[in-house]
């Protein structure tokens, strides 16, 4: 191994050979460089989005039009599940871990993060994690098709899984080792290693939102693990956990399940709003309104995400009194959001704001988030959740929250901080039109599901009555072309890290960004080794009102 | 000790990567020795030789490296958190079992023998704990009793908290002599532990007809006290690196992350069992 950390200020010694990457595609497997790992991790996400975006287009197509066209059911409930799992669990989550890990030391002032051997580790895990999940595809029986949730007693029928449930689940517990690394990593970072100028409520939103995400991720992984071990004891040990004949509960495992599933779906969305709320006043031109609030509306929704659960499984049957306290809690939830989005808005009010691509995606979010929690709320209602349940209107609404929320503040986070990662300014025109051709198809996409849902499609199949056709094709043309546009945001990727517009970027690249973030002050592109000495003094002005 | 106030930041690591192989090695061939086929045995020894390894050569690099006095005060920090944060890991799994165990004994088996589920499908079934169902999975068992060797563990455990304090105490005035007895008797006192839950298992699958199949009790019995047992084992391991270290005369009074960090893992544990003793073998 290498010499201790150096301990001088001299900013010119990060290119002394005993510190710089190793040689050759080693480099990329022995990291412990936050920089090499947070883009690692964000490489790994976009293949895995693409690889689920590919299984999305096999729905789409053979929902394109009643009957059967192009896959057997089976297959077409393999793609269903696997679609969700890569999407959740490959493509979203290492997304905001690679973001944390590039983007949580530089905003603190931190020389690298906390644990970096583990940090190499965690990635690795996720990487072994994905390929046993993905060899699913090729056994015999085919990938799972009983739903991303896994649910007893189908999953554990061998015409559902044949031999990839055992395969699924280490997956499961590979990803769930990944991700609780990934958060202690997180955690002691954001606690130990800032710089001494920055107090807790000094730090952006974003490493924020990372902190409770992490509390939240180390809190109910093990959830999950521990509720897949016991499908796998009940297939292979002659347990009865969800067997009711030997005195378990299937029931059980849902309660489980969503008791991890709820936290976990605030896991995809909290550090999506950490991004925007630090996107948004950089194009504003003024400080994030309610700094103080918005941390607290976030510590609110993450404890609020663990008392909430059972609104996921209303038609299961439950006491009456757990129908109406689920109901109320879930309500409770609009609260610390409202408070959210209206601190988004409040940012923008009487901004001088301008609209590159990185803002665009960002208002787009605040708006088509709204959308997604209002029908969540709609569906928060105990008696018309009987009417919208495993329906399109659920599809709807997670995709407003997942497409258009997570998805697009991840490229917004792509548009805002590459120029900054590589040097390189992106082409705006590309971005823009990358932009416009997102937003229109994925309302495309996914806004006429709510209206089939409320029709009465059921999710989860492969055909559906004749009166469904119309509105189905027109969503299966907004997927072809959501999924066809992003073609041209890899395209970008792949062109601004090769040298993009040409245009050499500043060290702040967008205007006054240095007011609002540390890692706006270090040079473009961001050397391999940065704070070796942290920095004597923080910006504020994303938390002045609170001062 | 820690004369270096910087902070150490390793620059390459390669047993992060070994480790994750040998693991996915071990795990696929444990999926593929489920699914009847016959490598799957092969794969799992090879996994878990790369994984012992990766182990033994990691906290061997650590060791080395916190006896050279490469870890500031802030890299203990770090540590102590990331062991902090783990072990709340382990309560949420742990959690899980417990909560599978309170829903079972208090909601689902009782909604069994009662109303409508009483009424069309189990009409014979008086839904008391403990219980293996309305289809008598496993067939007839005894329930384990809490007051023979259950309640000689609980002893055993909460003696090994014991020692395990004193050799601190010892590490902690350099009494070297205390720190290795106390370690010493702590590993004893885990494996005396280990021994005789693997008895009690003994006289369930042998005498009590009590197995991992006999339904919901003998479901949440063994998976409670099996993950707690494994839990055990790697406590005693860790602990006796502990005390292999201490006799080569590593740890300092002022710095000790391993000693404390396995501390605490005992402790966990020991407070997993006291759960264990009064919710599985007592109520």
């Amino acid at each position: 191994m290498s010499a201790v950390a150096e301990h001088d200020d001299h900013h010119d010694h990060h290119d002394d050979h005993d510190h710089g990457p190793a040689k050759g595609l080693l480099r990329w497997v022995i990291t412990t460089n936050h920089k090499d790992i947070g883009t690692l991790y964000l490489l790994f996400a976009l293949a895995m989005f693409f690889v689920g975006g590919s299984m999305a287009m096999v729905i789409r197509a053979e929902l394109f039009e009643p009957g059967l066209q192009f896959v057997d059911p089976a297959f077409f409930n393999s793609m269903t599940t696997m679609h969700a799992l890569v999407m959740v669990f490959g493509a979203v989550m290492p997304a905001f871990v690679g973001l944390a890990n590039w983007q949580i030391p530089l905003m603190i002032g931190a020389a690298d993060m906390a644990l970096p051997r583990m940090n190499n580790m965690s990635f690795w895990m996720l990487v072994a994690g994905v390929l046993l999940l993905a060899s699913t595809l090729f056994m015999e029986g085919g990938a799972p098709n009983g739903g991303w949730t896994l649910y007893p007693p189908l999953v554990l029928q061998p015409i559902t899984v044949g031999k990839a449930l055992p395969f699924a689940i280490f997956s499961v517990h590979l990803l769930g080792i990944s991700s609780i690394m990934g958060a202690i990593n997180i955690i002691a970072t954001i606690l130990n290693m800032r710089a001494p100028a920055m107090r807790l409520m000094d730090m952006p939103l974003f490493v924020w939102t990372w902190l409770i995400t992490a509390f939240l991720l180390i809190a109910v992984m093990p959830v999950f693990a521990g509720a897949v071990t016991m499908l796998l004891t009940d297939k292979f040990f002659h347990t009865s956990f969800f067997n009711a004949a030997g005195g378990g509960d299937p029931v059980l495992y849902e309660h489980i399940f969503w008791f991890f599933g709820h936290p976990e779906v605030y896991i995809m969305i909290l550090p999506t709003f950490g991004v925007a709320s630090t996107i948004i006043p950089v194009f504003a031109r003024k400080p994030l309104f309610g700094y103080a609030s918005m941390v607290w509306a976030t510590a609110s929704i993450a404890f609020l995400s663990f008392i909430v659960w059972a609104h996921h499984m209303f038609t299961v049957g439950m006491p009456i009194a757990g129908e109406l306290y689920f109901m109320y809690a879930t309500m409770i939830i609009a609260v610390p959001t409202g408070v959210k989005v209206f601190n988004w808005t409040a940012t923008m009010w009487k901004g001088a704001m301008t609209f590159e691509t990185p803002m665009l995606f960002s208002i787009a979010f605040v708006v088509l988030f709204t959308m997604g929690g209002f029908t969540g709320l709609m569906m928060s209602i105990a008696p018309s959740d009987f009417q919208y349940h495993d329906t399109y209107f659920i599809v709807a609404h997670f995709h407003y929250t997942l497409v258009p929320a997570s998805i697009f503040i991840l490229m917004a986070a792509g548009y805002f901080w590459l120029p900054k990662w590589t040097g390189h300014m992106y082409n705006e025109k590309i971005g823009q039109l990358h932009f416009w051709l997102s937003v229109i198809s994925v309302n495309i996409l996914f806004f006429p599901q709510h209206f089939l849902g409320l029709a009465g499609m059921p999710r989860r199949i492969p055909d559906y009555a004749i009166q469904f056709a119309d509105w189905n094709m027109i969503s299966s043309i907004g997927g072809f072309i959501f999924g066809a546009s992003q073609l041209l945001f890899l395209y970008i990727v792949y062109d601004t890290i090769k040298g993009g517009t040409g245009e050499k970027v500043t060290d702040e690249v967008w205007e006054d960004a240095s007011k609002h973030g540390l890692e706006w002050t270090l040079p473009s592109p961001v050397p391999y080794h940065t704070w070796t000495t942290p920095p004597s003094a923080v910006p504020t002005e994303h938390v002045l009102d609170t001062h | 000790m820690s004369t270096n106030t910087a902070y150490y930041i390793p620059h390459k690591a390669t047993w992060p990567v070994i480790g994750t192989i040998g693991l996915m090695i071990m795990l696929a061939g444990f999926a593929n020795y489920l699914n009847g086929s016959s490598i799957g045995p092969t794969m799992m020894v090879i996994g878990l030789i790369i994984f012992i390894v990766m182990l033994v050569g990691w906290f061997t690099l650590q060791a080395k490296e916190s006896e050279s006095g490469m870890y500031s005060h802030g890299v203990g920090i770090s540590y102590r958190m990331g062991m902090m944060w783990f072990i709340f890991s382990e309560i949420a799994f742990f959690g899980v079992f417990f909560g599978t165990l309170w829903y079972t004994r208090n909601l689902s088996v009782p909604w069994l023998g009662s109303g409508a589920t009483k009424e069309i499908l189990y009409s014979a079934y008086q839904s008391t704990w403990p219980t293996n169902g309305p289809g008598n999975v496993g067939g007839h068992f005894e329930p384990m009793g809490a007051w023979g060797l259950p309640f000689v563990n609980t002893l055993l455990l909460l003696s090994s908290g014991v020692t395990c304090t004193w050799a601190h105490h010892g590490l902690l005035a350099n009494h070297r002599d205390q720190l290795i007895k106390g370690l010493a008797a702590t590993v004893f006192l885990g494996l005396l532990f280990v021994g005789f839950q693997a008895m009690e298992y003994h006289e369930a699958y042998t005498e009590m007809g009590l197995t991992l199949g006999s339904g919901i009790y003998g479901s949440t019995f063994f998976m409670l006290t099996g993950f707690h047992g494994f839990h055990v084992c790697v406590g005693a391991i860790i602990l006796s690196v502990v005390l292999f270290r201490s006799a080569r005369g590593h740890f300092k009074p002022e710095n000790h992350f391993a000693f404390e960090a396995a501390a605490w893992y005992w402790h966990f544990v020991d407070v997993v069992w006291l759960g264990l003793f009064i919710f599985v073998y007592l109520m």
